[in-house]
């Protein structure tokens, strides 16, 4: 169970769970980690204005304060190695150790990133392998690793889309269609680009209707913008109607890849009609969540956007690999460097362990779990849209209203059993929304056992609802006030030597 | 399967609560003509002792720094990082966790996000940091999103002393934005032309950004920038190297709006060029504008200090189009690495590093001049890297393949970068050069100069 007790911070008296670095440690302490420096430098190489003038007010600590402290934090931390994480559109699934041993390799860890491309063949023949089997599950025709994470590769697809335009002419087409159920990021990433998100409704069966698309692609639409399998874990059945009528509008259709964990080996989204689209490496190919990123986002396009994307990319040149710069058509560089490399050589490690028929059986064991955990559910639950259900589902919490419980305490709830939350009140459109996503990882054990306990909050909050209201109860704080935290905001420690 | 654990008997026992003969009657939504007909082209698969040589061999084809005389820098420097770091870092409790979102069993994660936003402060001078960002060249594009937000204005300034990826990573981003950027010129010692840039600055000037010290190596006179921007009416956007810090004037004490800067040197491995981490700090009023997730400190219900993620409706999530960035994740688990960092080496290490930085650049540049046939090549002070300009006649010789051939990666070479610099290295030093490296690259230049 994560629990800890709290202690009492011996300068203030406040009980607190674990002192800030702030406030443990004493003057002098050290770790002595590299020798003394030989002290300032002369003025002539540095005059006094250049030189820091406030007291470099960090903490000062052995290394057994820093080991237990990150010991104790580490303590009241949910995690995948403890328990299951049953949220919907992330993809929490197992983080292969032997994926970060690998990225530890000298080999690829100690490589700077402006080494010389002779110096560094080993790791261009990964990327370059990499972008070739992306390709292969995606049926795209040219990939950039770039993108540092989701986002990024949305803001890298939409702007090679509107860079086609742009090429053809087509400067006008700057409306991007986005379905209601779409991620946050997807309008966030339309409008920083400049370009005008037009929100579409999802039909009454939980699927975009063709006829509602006809109506609102015009010739001022640079894009449709969709997550297959949606949000709701529901498969666009008329997707290939929709491409149809998208490129018959010169509409480019792009592809939101959060949900790719239910398409591996099944179909590709080329073949679906997709002309670009990104993958999130950190979900469908196990790079660890790490507590909210590093992750990567490669993004892949069909051949006539190719030009478009950032370069630099690697080009195979006999048995030597190069970096070939991007040209003039590209929407230039999207990161720092090559990307987010060391989640890139995870990603790759992931893909070779299951070959073309274990990623298929990936995509197959992520349904099969999440359509079992439905049916485990649905009688507790309202089940929005009683049909089979791809990689994740929704449910509503609708039903508990009358006992005025909320989805919210149902999650909080949840935590004291042992397990992490669903994603809730997402997708936007289905009241008091739990999204539940299993993935392939979890064991039959595990999914009795998270549905057992939803289902035993189900009971709770219709027998006794102030039980669920007033959760947790077994973690390591109670419920922690928002309101609080942004109606008297304090983002920086600013006790001794801090800021006034 | 590799990680799949369900069974046959498991197959058939789910199938069967869901009610379906197979898990093919679960696909009857894909359409049939689309779907894989056979396996996809991708290798067989591999037991982890098959990958596990595979990787090996593909890694023995790259020639690491640690096998080399590397004096490389330019944006990512190799620095000392503690076995204790690694320990911590690679607790499963932090790279196995999710986003902090329910915060009652994140309270790791959210505590040591706020100590990392904390100790960006201090070593700063700043009064606020984020959670972080992708890296530093988005981070600086983040800030200029930020400072036409505040002031409306229309237009950027930038040093052309900046890293060139940071430039083209702020140009990818602002290309739609209606955001214009303008580029001012590198003075003869190094650092930004101040008279171009007070001829660029006008009632348009969103933000002014400059580094210091600068892709150049360059510290730059940061308080007369910003000075000069705040006159127009401009915030000043100041890219920082956050051990330079220890010794060099913070961006805070120049006056700085935002600071950013690329936090790969606190503890984080080269990993060539990613994934590192986006350090962006600013002034308090301009909190409510910044991008990316912030953490807040508060109290649970029974009144004990707790942290959580605080204006959640700057983010994506709730504001959708109208967000400040469309950013969702920061890079918790780098973020997590610098914070360890600060806290391994405390204000005396970190202050070794930079004095060590400082000294051994200063050395390897006495060494290197004293063959004869390199010179200094900006008069501007520096800090942990220069650029040195070898005799045209040498380069020509083809001076960086004989060093390259000999394991010395003598510096970035600038020529690619601007025409101008032709002949001239970007060199850098850290606490972790070692005197026959410095040895090494001397000897090496002046042998093959006396080999005309």
């Amino acid at each position: 169970m994560l629990r800890r007790e709290p202690t009492r911070d011996p300068r203030t008296g406040e009980e607190v769970l674990e002192p800030l670095l702030f406030e443990l440690g004493s003057p002098g302490r050290q770790g002595g980690y590299v020798p003394d420096g030989p002290g300032e430098p002369p003025e002539r190489d540095l005059p006094a204005g250049a030189r820091r003038r406030s007291p470099l007010a960090l903490p000062e600590l052995s290394e057994v304060e820093v080991i237990r402290h990150f010991t104790h934090l580490a303590a009241m931390n949910h995690h995948l190695d403890r328990d299951f994480y049953p949220l919907g559109s992330c993809t929490m699934k197992h983080n292969p150790r032997v994926n970060e041993e690998v990225a530890a390799l000298p080999g690829f860890a100690a490589l700077h990133p402006w080494q010389p491309e002779a110096f560094v063949q080993g790791a261009l023949a990964l990327l370059h392998d990499l972008e070739r089997i992306l390709r292969a599950i995606s049926g795209m025709e040219a990939f950039t690793l770039q993108p540092p994470a989701g986002a990024a590769g949305e803001f890298t697809g939409i702007a090679a889309i509107l860079a086609y335009h742009h090429a053809r002419g087509e400067d006008r087409r700057r409306k991007v269609v986005v379905p209601d159920s779409a991620h946050g990021t997807n309008p966030a990433t339309v409008a920083r680009l400049g370009a005008v998100p037009v929100e579409i409704k999802t039909g009454g069966r939980g699927l975009l209707d063709p006829a509602m698309i006809e109506e609102v692609l015009d010739d001022e639409t640079a894009a449709l913008m969709l997550t297959v399998p949606s949000t709701l874990g529901l498969f666009e059945t008329q997707i290939r109607e929709i491409a149809a009528i998208a490129h018959r509008r010169g509409v480019q259709l792009y592809m939101d890849g959060a949900n790719l964990n239910a398409l591996l080996g099944l179909v590709r989204p080329a073949d679906l009609g997709f002309d670009a689209m990104h993958m999130n490496l950190h979900k469908t190919f196990s790079t660890p969540h790490g507590g909210g990123g590093p992750g990567a986002g490669p993004v892949g396009v069909r051949a006539h956007l190719a030009l478009h994307l950032p370069g630099p990319r690697v080009v195979r040149e006999g048995d030597r690999f190069r970096w070939e710069p991007a040209g003039d058509a590209s929407v230039g560089r999207m990161h720092g460097w090559f990307g987010n490399f060391g989640m890139l050589v995870r990603a790759y490690a992931y893909i070779r362990r299951h070959g073309a028929a274990g990623l298929r059986e990936v995509s197959e064991t992520a349904i099969l779990n999440a359509n079992y955990l439905q049916a485990l559910l649905k009688e507790h639950f309202e089940l929005p849209h009683a049909r089979p259900c791809q990689h994740e589902f929704v449910l509503s919490g609708r039903g508990l209203r009358e006992h005025g419980v909320k989805t919210l305490d149902v999650a909080k709830r949840l935590l004291d059993y042992g397990f992490y939350a669903p994603t809730i009140y997402f997708p936007l459109i289905v009241p008091e929304a739990l999204m539940i996503e299993p993935t392939e990882t979890e064991s039959k054990e595990t999914l009795d056992r998270f549905a057992e306990a939803l289902v035993a909050v189900a009971r709770e909050a219709r027998e006794n609802p102030d039980l669920v209201r007033g959760a947790p109860y077994n973690t390591p704080v109670a419920r922690v006030d928002e309101g609080r935290a942004a109606r008297e905001l304090d983002l920086a420690w600013e006790g001794e030597n801090g800021a006034a | 399967m590799a990680y799949i654990p369900t069974t046959p008997d498991d197959r058939r026992a789910m199938l069967a609560r869901i009610g379906v003969p197979d898990v093919e009657a679960l696909l009857a939504d894909l359409p049939a003509d689309a779907r894989v007909r056979g396996l996809l082209d991708i290798p067989p698969p591999l037991s982890e002792m098959e990958l596990r040589a595979e990787m090996e061999t593909l890694a023995a084809r790259n020639r690491p720094v640690t096998e080399l005389h590397s004096f490389l820098g330019g944006g990512a420097y190799r620095h000392f990082v503690p076995a204790a770091l690694r320990a911590i870092v690679g607790k499963p409790e932090f790279f196995t966790a999710y986003t902090p979102y329910q915060a009652e069993v994140s309270q790791g994660l959210l505590q040591s996000i706020y100590e990392f936003q904390s100790l960006l402060a201090r070593l700063t001078g700043m009064d606020v940091a984020n959670a972080s960002l992708y890296d530093g060249a988005t981070a600086l594009a983040e800030a200029i999103f930020m400072a036409n937000a505040v002031n409306g204005r229309t237009e950027v300034v930038l040093a052309r002393s900046l890293h060139p990826h940071w430039r083209e990573v702020a140009r990818t981003q602002l290309a739609r934005s209606g955001i214009g950027v303008r580029e001012v010129g590198i003075a003869p010692d190094g650092t930004v032309d101040r008279a171009a840039l007070g001829k660029a600055l006008s009632e348009k000037t969103a933000a002014v950004a400059f580094a210091s010290p600068n892709f150049l190596g360059a510290i730059e006179p940061a308080r007369e920038i910003v000075d000069a921007a705040h006159a127009a009416g401009a915030l000043a956007i100041h890219g920082f190297h956050p051990i330079s810090l220890a010794l060099l004037a913070t961006p805070g004490e120049c006056g700085a709006d935002v600071a950013v800067a690329e936090g790969q040197p606190l503890g984080l491995t080269l990993s060539y060029g990613g994934p590192y981490v986006g350090l962006f700090c600013a002034r308090r009023e301009f909190v409510r504008r910044m991008p990316g997730r912030l953490i807040g400190r508060t109290v649970d219900a029974k009144g004990r200090r707790a942290f959580v993620m605080t204006l959640q409706t700057r983010e994506q999530h709730i504001r959708r189009a109208q967000a400040t960035s469309n950013v969702c994740t920061n890079q918790a688990l780098c973020a997590l690495a610098a914070t360890v960092y600060l806290a391994l080496l405390g204000p005396r290490g970190l202050r070794a590093v930079a004095e060590t930085a400082f000294a051994r650049a200063h050395a390897l540049l006495a060494r290197l001049e004293a063959t004869g046939v390199a010179r200094r090549r900006f008069a501007a002070p520096f800090w942990n890297e220069f650029v040195v300009s070898f005799e045209p006649a040498l380069w020509k010789r083809g001076l960086h393949a004989h060093l390259e051939s000999r394991g010395i990666l003598g510096g970035v070479p600038l020529g690619p970068v601007d025409p101008e610099l032709e002949g001239s290295l970007l060199v850098a030093a850290t606490e972790e050069t070692r005197e026959e490296s410095v040895h090494a690259y001397a000897d090496a230049v002046a042998a093959f100069a006396g080999r005309a």
